[in-house]
């Protein structure tokens, strides 16, 4: 299994996309940082770009790499080597290698200039997202056959979780407005990944109060250590579950 | 070796195999032939273990594979159409093959040398020529010494050199007594190298005869004929 998980690394550091990513996000981080003299006030638009960005680059890169693997994948199933593994290691290679760019683009700036337990939480989060929203591809590639339905269903869960699930959220809590719902949000918050990382970094930051009442609550509830690891559960679970369904699929699979 | 009984596989509402029933013997080169889309690729899949079949039962040397993946040490096989991760050199993707097999001794590195591949192990995959690849491919499925081969529409992109070296490699390893499996549509190809050939249509098999006998049932001294005489009389 460690044999497929090095080869894949080796052959995704040295993709383009890969290294203008880690680029991109050097040049983003290092220009915030920078151009704010407050380097608290830069990680808030690091976090901004990070949230847009990762999950982006993240799901859209590994669907397209699985769909350009088909025939590879081919070749290795032909090979003495259980599906398992197989899926597992590519898994593992994909996630390993954005998240290894992650931490050169942004992990390192953001050490540079905010080495505290903020910057340590961002750089845990967006390593988390990444790989987050690699186990989502590996969904998304297992259940289509066709190269552009399953990009095309990649582009829309990663608008459905950076974009639309806010516009939900702002329904519901209209449409009950006249309900206490904080608790319910937090509920609904663990649907998201996105939102439970900016959640996350945003309680640290200390600008929660500008969250209003909701803010209170989830400070209430974040703040306390028993938040904390309930949201990191709840993130590693968005990595767990995709995962153990997408192997559970693949080794039924016909290829 | 290779027995497969009342193999059927659907795709939808497509019958891509139904009840296939035949035993592959080794020191066999056995052809599969048939009209496009006939089962031949989903039959060669169901035994390297990469379609799941509906029912039936596959046995490799008195062995059922479902569920089984180190059979597959046994056996070498060429894709259609192969394609490596594009960044990986042609020396990194033979390392890696060996480091999955666990063999670095008793290669065959004989079609290695003889399409010099060697000269070629820095270059990256996503550069190579669709011939080139192939002859990575063929490269792959010979070096291991498998017992079984299982070859996909081989010499499809060789150049003429490449393909009779790579015809004369097949000769010689059926004659050490290993099973080749091989489909093609280029029949000349096939003239010399095969002793027995499966005829398929619409996922059923029609036939599984040897050379001689498809020789003397239709009358025909070259294989291109006997098999064009079949395949109109079966065509609708």
């Amino acid at each position: 299994m460690n044999k497929i998980i090095k080869y894949v690394i080796t052959d995704i550091l040295r993709n383009k996309i890969v290294l203008i990513y880690t680029g991109f996000l050097l040049a983003a981080s290092l220009s915030v940082f920078s151009l704010e003299d407050n380097s608290s006030k830069g990680l808030l638009s690091l976090l901004n770009i990070i949230l847009i960005i990762v999950p982006l680059v993240s799901i859209i890169f590994s669907t397209i790499y699985m769909y350009n693997s088909a025939e590879f994948i081919e070749l290795l199933v032909s090979q003495p080597l259980k599906r398992n593994a197989i899926w597992l290691s590519l898994f593992t290679g994909l996630a390993s290698s954005l998240s290894i760019a992650f931490l050169i683009g942004a992990g390192i700036p953001v050490l540079i200039y905010q080495a505290n337990l903020v910057g340590l939480t961002m750089i845990l989060t967006g390593v988390l997202l990444s790989v987050i929203f690699a186990a989502i591809a590996f969904l998304a590639t297992v259940k289509t056959r066709d190269k552009a339905k399953g990009i095309g269903a990649a582009i829309m869960l990663w608008l459905y979780f950076s974009l639309l699930f806010d516009g939900l959220v702002l329904f519901i809590l209209f449409q009950f407005a006249d309900y206490p719902m904080e608790n319910a949000m937090i509920a609904l918050s663990a649907l998201n990944p996105i939102d439970l990382s900016r959640i996350l970094i945003l309680l640290q930051l200390d600008v929660s109060a500008m969250m209003g009442y909701t803010g209170a609550v989830f400070k209430d509830f974040f703040g306390a250590s028993n938040g904390l690891i309930f949201s990191f559960f709840v993130l590693l679970s968005w990595i767990v579950i995709p995962v153990w369904y997408s192997t559970l699929k693949f080794n039924s699979k016909d290829l | 070796m290779i027995q497969l009984k009342n193999i059927s596989k659907h795709f939808g509402k497509l019958r891509a195999l139904d009840s296939v029933t035949t035993i592959c013997e080794k020191s066999e080169c056995i052809a599969l032939i048939g009209p496009n889309g006939c089962g031949k690729t989903t039959l060669i899949k169901t035994i390297l273990g990469m379609v799941v079949p509906d029912s039936g039962a596959i046995t490799f040397q008195g062995n059922n594979i479902i569920n089984h993946w180190q059979y597959r040490d046994q056996i070498g096989y060429m894709p259609q159409m192969g394609r490596y991760p594009d960044n990986m050199t042609i020396g990194q993707v033979l390392g890696m093959m060996k480091d999955i097999r666990g063999k670095s001794e008793g290669l065959d590195e004989d079609l290695i040398k003889a399409f010099s591949v060697q000269n070629l192990l820095n270059k990256r995959m996503g550069t190579l020529s669709g011939g080139t690849i192939q002859k990575v491919s063929a490269a792959l499925a010979f070096l291991f010494n498998p017992s079984v081969l299982i070859l996909d529409e081989p010499t499809a992109g060789l150049d003429p050199v490449a393909s009779e070296l790579f015809k004369e490699k097949i000769l010689a390893e059926r004659d050490k007594g290993k099973l080749v499996l091989i489909t093609s549509h280029i029949l000349s190809d096939l003239d010399d190298l095969v002793t027995r050939i499966i005829y398929m249509q619409e996922g059923k098999l029609i036939f599984h005869k040897s050379i001689e006998e498809l020789r003397q049932d239709t009358g025909e001294e070259r294989l291109v004929k006997s098999i064009a005489q079949v395949m109109i009389s079966n065509y609708e």
